[in-house]
């Protein structure tokens, strides 16, 4: 392949996987404290209709960015009222805020469909971004991306290097048992679910201020959902996340460059299109299949409800 | 005072709705069913612009309502039934999935009045009504041939069935018309929507060496990616497709095929109310104002201008069709011998590439 | 209690809906005439609400069967659509065919071909102890991906000018209607009998309560003895085999083809209908038609209050959310009632 080639299709692929790599990051966060929301596609939606919102009105992405996440917080603080709080079911709730963020980004987005923004300039680090062949695809990216890779190192930083961390994972894992040693659980659990709001919130920013700087229904089209898989595919690692959110944009990518120019498939699109979710599935059954390294990966109590006095 | 003031106006709009008092009768209701939400440019945008159009020339004779987003599967049937219960007499539906659901309730209501956009099933009281987008892309077309200094353009579409074919084969066939080393680049990015996947694949085909770049997918992602490019390679443009979407493209959106519906549905809704309409199949063209290129961009040379406009003009008279034989399948076979011009049927059953088109289409 | 928290939901997400109507400047009353009475004002619009109730409360029947018991599908959109191939693919391949058991056959295809779907997720499950959350999700979307080539390929009507649909099914392979000048049709009854045999297993069947007690406790269940495999595979497969029937009825019903558009999201709806109808037949009898009535409120907004769709969206999360939250009572009283004894 030409140099030249190479680095279109790493730049195009870290671009596609960065929305990807933020709202995974989050909700591996939550995860591994024992808390499964789905709704990362309503905080997403709601993220990116915030962002751009503010975006447009104060003209600062950086305010827009702000806004992402704080909506996010906002959506995830809801979900951990009736998940944690009130002990409602986790996958109920966590649809309920999907469904909700959805409609609720459609409804107060409606009069922003017409507007644009003007696109933000790359972040081009000095030096760096004058390497052959990896500096533009690397260095020359949105300030975003950076970030996503700034939070990567800060996650696996702080689950694996903190004593913090170390007790949000223990509340994955045994909650009763951080509970006996006086951790309050629900408040972690929140924190994190909280975080994994935040984070989705900015990648809903991502993908209506840096991405596509424009807000339309559905804008975000699935990639809550695929953020949930990746941190299964992952198995609820970090820099797994990151190499497997390029690996789903890379997918996406390749395709296209293997369709314009020409290279004849005879595969039909939607096999392609599916292989992603089946490579989920696969790497799931082979991660599960030896319960020590389930056990070793996946927060024993996820999706499970604690109840502080039972 | 206000409340009563209200309950008496109420009170007289009753009196004069009833028909014992009404001088003029009351207005037509018009119902449009979309598919997707109206927004800012698209598809449906367009269609919403020339229902407002037909509101305003029809001033005082009907009043339109319209519902968006309504999923092509069951409940489409509904939503077009409790339009015609609702009150109105003429109902149109502006998506392919629509066809089956409009027939049966063009069966169920003989007495009302019903058109769907780009099917092919008609009745009694259900005619059908589409646009030659094909002739925009053409003229389109040839000003990328003009404008080209890569000989490759790229094409961001969304699924392989003939009206996305038709538009891809004239603008080959416009840009090989004036710039014969040219070829055309496809992807298909399987959505009608999906800003992302399609900022990406108009990237895609950049990086690929295309400076001419189009797009039949309903989002203005592709002329907001080319406006964006455009400061890396100021010879980087863009063609819009249903709408005019230069105010996301200012420096690099050259022009666009744009589909115009007001006028139809103003002739049209006249005709019911007169009487005068029989059954129509309508599938018009640049000649019957369905089509328009948006205003060209200040880019375009007059040279040029001047050229799209003599061939748009000879479109319109019927002396150029875009598939005047012969047209040659990318495989070199002869589809439309030389002397005769692409049949309508012909153009209906398109589900090929016609040579100049770099890109293999996908198999099923 | 039980009763009262559904009830206090839907007053709450109705309370909601005045406020939403106030703050954009529409009368609230007029609002609520729109939206929850004018859909149900004629014949027609009470037989649409049924239509459109009946994919949901089959789906939903089925999967609080398998959530009772703690297994967790949320891909009966996927075992929806497989149903919907499964039970069409039988019409298309019999397109001549007089005989009075060809809808049945659709019926029994489309039951299989769903609860196939759900023992992929089932089998990975007790096989390999593959979470079957996330793996019924990705089954969504490859089946909505499998639909896609099919009506875009090799079943796509070859007179239909390229358009990525099927072939109209024949006569004898739709549903007869119920109610002449209205669209409600055999798959109501089929809907109401899987009801009352949900009912029946759930509150009469020592299956239904062995599958009750392991949801409600697993360690308890497995020292009485009851086995955690059986009840992943009967949840997965109830919930399949309910969700490949509603594939059929809508088919088979209103639709009368195979097209992309099979199901605008009958299988996650229905995950908030199973919520909200407490898991219970008759709760879910109930859900399923506010559920409709929701979707269709939205639709007569949009034409009379010149409202866009997606509140109808903001209402069912909204319900969902309070329907979750009022559970609180219902925990609060299993509470008390363990203080108590």
């Amino acid at each position: 392949m030409a140099p030249g080639l190479v680095s279109a299709v790493l730049f195009a692929t870290i671009v596609a996987g960065t929305p990807l790599i933020l709202t995974a990051l989050g909700e591996l966060v939550t995860e591994k404290s024992g808390v499964l929301n789905l709704g990362a596609e309503g905080i997403m939606s709601v993220g990116a209709v915030a962002a751009f919102a503010v975006t447009l009105n104060t003209g600062s992405p950086l305010l827009g960015i702000v806004a992402g996440m704080v909506a996010g917080m906002a959506m995830s603080a809801l979900f951990g009222f009736a998940a944690l709080t009130l002990q409602a079911n986790q996958v109920a709730s966590g649809l309920a805020l999907s469904i909700f963020g959805v409609g609720l980004s459609a409804f107060v987005g409606k009069p922003y469909e017409s507007q644009t923004l003007s696109s933000v300039a790359p972040l081009k680090i000095p030096l760096l971004s004058k390497l052959p062949v990896l500096g533009h695809a690397l260095f020359e990216q949105q300030a975003l991306v950076y970030f996503s890779w700034i939070m990567l190192a800060v996650v696996a930083w702080f689950l694996y290097r903190t004593r913090w961390g170390l007790v949000l994972r223990a509340v994955g894992e045994t909650p009763v048992a951080a509970h006996a040693i006086g951790y309050n659980v629900l408040r972690i659990r929140y924190l994190a679910a909280i975080f994994g709001g935040a984070m989705a919130g900015i990648g809903g920013a991502f993908l209506s201020v840096f991405y596509t700087p424009l807000w339309v229904e559905g804008m975000v089209a699935g990639r809550g959902w695929i953020s949930l898989a990746l941190v299964v595919f992952a198995t609820w690692r970090p820099l797994r996340v990151m190499l497997g959110a390029y690996l789903f944009g890379g997918a996406m990518i390749t395709q296209m460059f293997v369709q314009g120019s020409g290279i004849r498939l005879d595969i039909p699109a939607q096999f392609l299109s599916a292989l992603p979710y089946l490579a989920t599935v696969v790497v799931l059954v082979l991660i599960s299949r030896n319960r020590s390294t389930i056990r070793l990966n996946s927060p024993a109590s996820l999706g499970q409800p604690f109840m502080p006095d039972a | 005072m206000q409340r009563l003031k209200s309950s008496i106006t109420l009170g007289l709009g009753l009196l004069a709705g009833s028909s014992l008092f009404a001088a003029e009768p009351a207005p037509t209701q018009v119902g449009f069913v979309y598919v997707s939400p109206v927004g800012d440019a698209g598809w449906t945008y367009q269609h919403d612009q020339g229902r407002k159009e037909m509101e305003k020339a029809m001033a005082g004779k009907v009043k339109t309502n319209f519902v968006e987003n309504v999923p092509e599967g069951a409940d489409a049937e509904r939503v077009i039934r409790q339009m015609i219960t609702g009150g109105a007499k003429i109902v149109f539906t502006t998506s392919f999935g629509y066809m089956n659901p409009t027939e049966k309730v063009a069966s169920a209501f003989p007495d009302k009045f019903f058109f769907h956009a780009t099917g092919y099933k008609t009745g009694k009281n259900m005619g059908i009504y589409n646009a030659r987008f094909y002739e925009g892309r053409y003229l389109c077309g040839v000003i990328a041939g003009k404008m080209t200094k890569s000989h490759v353009a790229g094409y961001v579409a969304a699924f392989p069935i003939p009206e996305v074919l038709q538009g891809i084969n004239a603008f080959t066939e416009g840009m090989r018309s004036v710039d014969p080393k040219a070829e055309v680049r496809v992807i298909w990015v399987n959505s009608w929507f999906d800003p992302g996947k399609e900022r990406e694949a108009a990237l895609t085909l950049i990086s690929q060496g295309a400076d001419m770049l189009t797009h039949h997918t309903d989002s203005t992602a592709v002329v907001q990616a080319a406006e964006e490019k455009h400061k890396d390679n100021a010879n980087l443009y863009s063609f819009s497709y249903h709408s005019d979407m230069s105010k996301y493209g200012p420096k690099s959106c050259l022009t666009g095929t744009t589909h115009l519906w007001g006028d139809f549905y103003t002739r049209t809704v006249k005709e019911v109310l007169a009487g005068t309409w029989k059954g129509t199949n309508v599938w018009g063209g640049i000649k019957d104002g369905m089509i328009k290129l948006a205003p060209l961009n200040a880019a375009v040379p007059e040279a040029v201008k001047k050229d799209v406009t003599k061939l748009e003009k000879e479109i319109k008279e019927g002396k150029r069709h875009p598939f005047a034989g012969p047209v040659v399948a990318q495989d070199g076979k002869e589809l439309v011998p030389k002397g005769r011009n692409m049949t309508d049927a012909e153009l209906g059953a398109m589900n090929y590439y016609v040579k100049g088109v770099a890109s293999t289409l996908p198999k099923n | 209690m039980r009763y009262l928290s559904p009830l206090l939901a839907v007053a709450l997400m109705l309370v909601c809906g005045m406020v939403l109507f106030l703050v954009l400047g529409k009368s609230p009353v007029e609002g609520f005439k729109v939206f929850f009475i004018q859909p149900m004002a004629d014949r027609y619009g009470v037989a649409e609400l049924f239509l459109k109730a009946t994919p949901l409360m089959l789906c939903a029947v089925g999967l609080s069967v398998g959530f009772r018991g703690n297994v967790w599908n949320i891909g009966a959109e996927g075992q929806l659509l497989v149903g919907a191939l499964a039970g069409g693919g039988v019409a298309l391949f019999f397109p001549n065919s007089h005989s009075p058991l060809l809808l049945p056959a659709m019926f029994v295809a489309g039951a299989l071909g769903g609860m196939l779907w759900a023992a992929i997720p089932a089998w990975l499950r007790t096989r390999f102890n593959a979470n079957e959350i996330l793996t019924s999700l990705m089954l969504v979307y490859v089946a909505e991906l499998m639909v896609s080539w099919l009506v875009h390929g090799p079943w796509k009507d070859p007179d239909g000018f390229n358009f990525p649909q099927t072939r109209l099914f024949q006569s004898k392979a739709i549903l007869p209607i119920l109610v002449e000048g209205t669209r409600v049709n055999a798959a109501l009854i089929v809907a109401l009998v899987v009801l009352i045999i949900g009912w029946v297993f759930m509150n009469r069947s020592f299956l239904g309560y062995q599958m009750k007690v392991s949801g409600q406790a697993e360690r308890a269940g497995r020292y009485a003895g009851f086995s955690a495999r059986r009840t992943v595979w009967i949840g997965m497969l109830v919930g399949g085999c309910c969700a490949g029937l509603a594939g059929v009825s809508e088919v088979a019903g209103p639709i009368g083809q195979i097209t992309e558009h099979i199901s605008p999201g009958y299988g996650f709806a229905a995950m908030i209908v199973a919520f909200v109808g407490r898991l219970e037949p008759v709760g879910i009898l109930l859900a399923s038609l506010l559920m409709a009535l929701l979707y269709m409120g939205g639709e007569q907004a949009q034409q009379y209050l010149g409202l866009p769709f997606s509140i109808s969206k903001v209402f069912q999360g909204l319900l969902l959310f309070f329907i979750l939250g009022s559970d609180v009572f219902i925990h609060f009283r299993l509470r008390l009632d363990r203080g108590r004894k």
